[in-house]
């Protein structure tokens, strides 16, 4: 394994031009279209837009499950061609094992991360599970959980084996409003303490303004960037913080401008 | 107090016992024909007292365990291999579908002629009947299982080997088990008729000591053999099939 020192601060994931289309019964679905945008190691990227401009696709693209079909994505000066434990998703669905407990789950990524004994594997996840607020539920199966519940298994499940880079897919949408501000601020100290990338998308402006450095804006029909805002706020950052809000309040109009343009104005 | 759940059966059984009883004793039809529960009763207890229930039973049984897991261990491998690569659905899969819908029974004249009336025919009988359903049911339940698990388990990692003994497998598990519980019924059944109407010479089975039975005009013969057939059956599922079905039901939550 090449040795990636912390120190290095170019850009870690690069997309050059990236397009994706779906062939659906529909016909083809332009689902994200000229996509550029640099991630740098330690950054935490946060993607909003409406509903179907292409968040999860850009997920799956960086994760290495969907292929581009033009332009590039580079991770460290390599083409992503596949999935890898360098880059951990959190699904927009829970994707938990049925057949395992929410121990194992969590486990699962641990085990097949080299160079741990059993006894740290089991550490570490318990120590997830126990900050998702579920250490009384380790022998409790996906179907005996609640909603919300299960994300957060799933939330433990992706941070346990500590990758490189994490994507995250609405992972706090389904969690009621103590447990995410808990977590938003375990999150950011996760984040800081073991310098992260994390790409992250919501639908939540106040969440993406808590969380991220920089905030994409993307628009649908097809699925583009329309704007990058930079987050100064000093970390960490508390989701009542009134400057928060105000830039919230700002990135909610420009949002709300973008939708009302009509689609011929579009750069 | 609740009345135990069993209660019910077991009086309603034994009411039904008692009139059969009372009938052909009463002369009313003749017990050459239909014999009486004690006289089944009696045929059981001198057969067990010989021996040769028991040793026909364990005929039987080792034939259908040995075929079915031969079945099982052959199906399972060539059904995933269906379900990993087109060109073998489209050659083994179709050739197995077709195969699963011919009666398992018809295997037992190519069996006679291929191997002669031993022990290799009979065995060949039930693994035909077990495979074929065995390879639909795994390249079926492989196939269906949601890619969103797979995405899940490879971006933690997972590939090739560990994907289909940590992912696929437990995710088909219920399929497939399914498969194998109608395999079992497949060669079971095909079991019996080989064992009825062709005399097999290496081993002396369930089938064999029904056949008998018409051949010497018991009918007390023919009716316990049966009972043991349907006990057989009833075993199998209560003690292998049932359990792990409501294991497995249990802990996905798909209990009702
Ligand atoms: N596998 C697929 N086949 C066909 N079309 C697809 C597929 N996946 C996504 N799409 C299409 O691509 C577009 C973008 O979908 P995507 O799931 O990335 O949206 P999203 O931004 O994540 O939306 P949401 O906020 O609702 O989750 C949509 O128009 C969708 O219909
Ligand atoms: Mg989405």
């Amino acid at each position: 394994m090449p040795a990636h020192p912390s120190s290095e601060s170019h850009s870690q994931l690069t997309l050059s031009n990236v397009t994706k289309r779906f062939h659906g019964r529909a016909g083809l679905v332009t689902a994200v279209e000229d996509i550029n945008l640099q991630v740098k190691e330690g950054e935490f990227l946060v993607l909003v837009g409406p509903s179907g401009c292409g968040k999860s696709t850009l997920l799956s693209l960086l994760a290495g499950l969907e292929q581009v079909d033009e332009g590039s994505i580079k991770l460290d000066g390599a083409d992503v061609v596949e999935p890898g434990r360098d880059r951990l998703v959190m699904f927009q669905q829970d994707a938990l094992f049925p057949w395992l407990d929410a121990l194992e789950n969590v486990l699962f990524g641990l085990r097949l991360k080299p160079g741990l004994t059993d006894a740290e594997r089991s550490e570490a996840a318990r120590y997830y599970l126990d900050l998702v607020g579920l250490a009384d539920k380790e022998r409790a199966h996906p179907h005996e959980l609640s909603g919300g519940m299960r994300q957060r298994v799933a939330l433990a499940r992706s941070l346990a084996p500590n990758p490189r880079v994490l994507l995250m897919d609405e992972p706090f949408s389904a969690l009621d409003a103590l447990t995410r501000d808990q977590l938003y601020g375990d999150i950011q100290k996760i984040f800081t303490q073991r310098k992260k990338t994390i790409v992250l998308v919501t639908h939540n402006i106040r969440e993406a303004v808590c969380l991220g450095d920089r905030v994409v804006l993307l628009s649908p029909n097809p699925g583009r960037i329309r704007q990058v805002f930079n987050i100064d706020l000093p970390r960490p950052r508390r989701i009542n913080d009134p400057a928060l809000a105000t830039l919230a309040a700002d990135i909610t109009t420009a949002l709300s401008a973008h939708l009302a343009e009509p689609k011929e104005g579009l750069v | 107090m609740k009345t135990p759940r069993a209660l019910v059966p077991v009086v309603i059984g034994l009411l039904i016992l008692g009139g059969w009883e009372w009938f052909v004793r009463s002369g009313r039809v003749d017990d050459v024909l239909v014999p009486a529960p004690t006289q089944i009763g009696e045929w059981f207890w001198s057969a067990l007292r010989d021996g040769s229930l028991a040793s026909a039973t364990w005929v039987t049984m080792r034939r259908l365990m040995l075929g079915f897991v031969i079945g099982a261990a052959i199906g399972i491998p060539v059904g995933a291999l269906c379900a990993r690569s087109s060109l073998a659905r489209d050659t083994i899969g179709v050739l197995s579908l077709g195969l699963q819908t011919l009666p398992s029974v018809c295997w037992v004249p190519v069996a006679i002629i291929a191997f002669g009336q031993n022990e290799a025919a009979v065995l060949f009988v039930v693994v035909m009947g077990t495979v074929w359903a065995v390879v639909i049911a795994v390249q079926e339940s492989v196939l269906s299982v949601q890619p969103l698990y797979l995405r899940a388990a490879m971006t933690m990692g997972s590939r090739g080997w560990h994907l289909w003994v940590h992912v696929i497998f437990p995710a088909a598990l219920p399929g497939i088990i399914s498969g194998l519980k109608q395999g079992w019924a497949f060669a079971w059944r095909s079991l019996m008729a080989a064992e009825i109407f062709v005399v097999i010479l290496s081993g002396f089975g369930l089938g064999s000591l029904l056949h008998a039975g018409r051949e010497l005009l018991r009918m007390d013969q023919v009716v316990g053999v049966m009972l043991v057939v349907v006990g057989v059956g009833l075993l199998a599922d209560l003690i292998f099939f049932s359990p792990i079905e409501r294991w497995l039901r249990r802990s996905r939550g798909l209990e009702r």
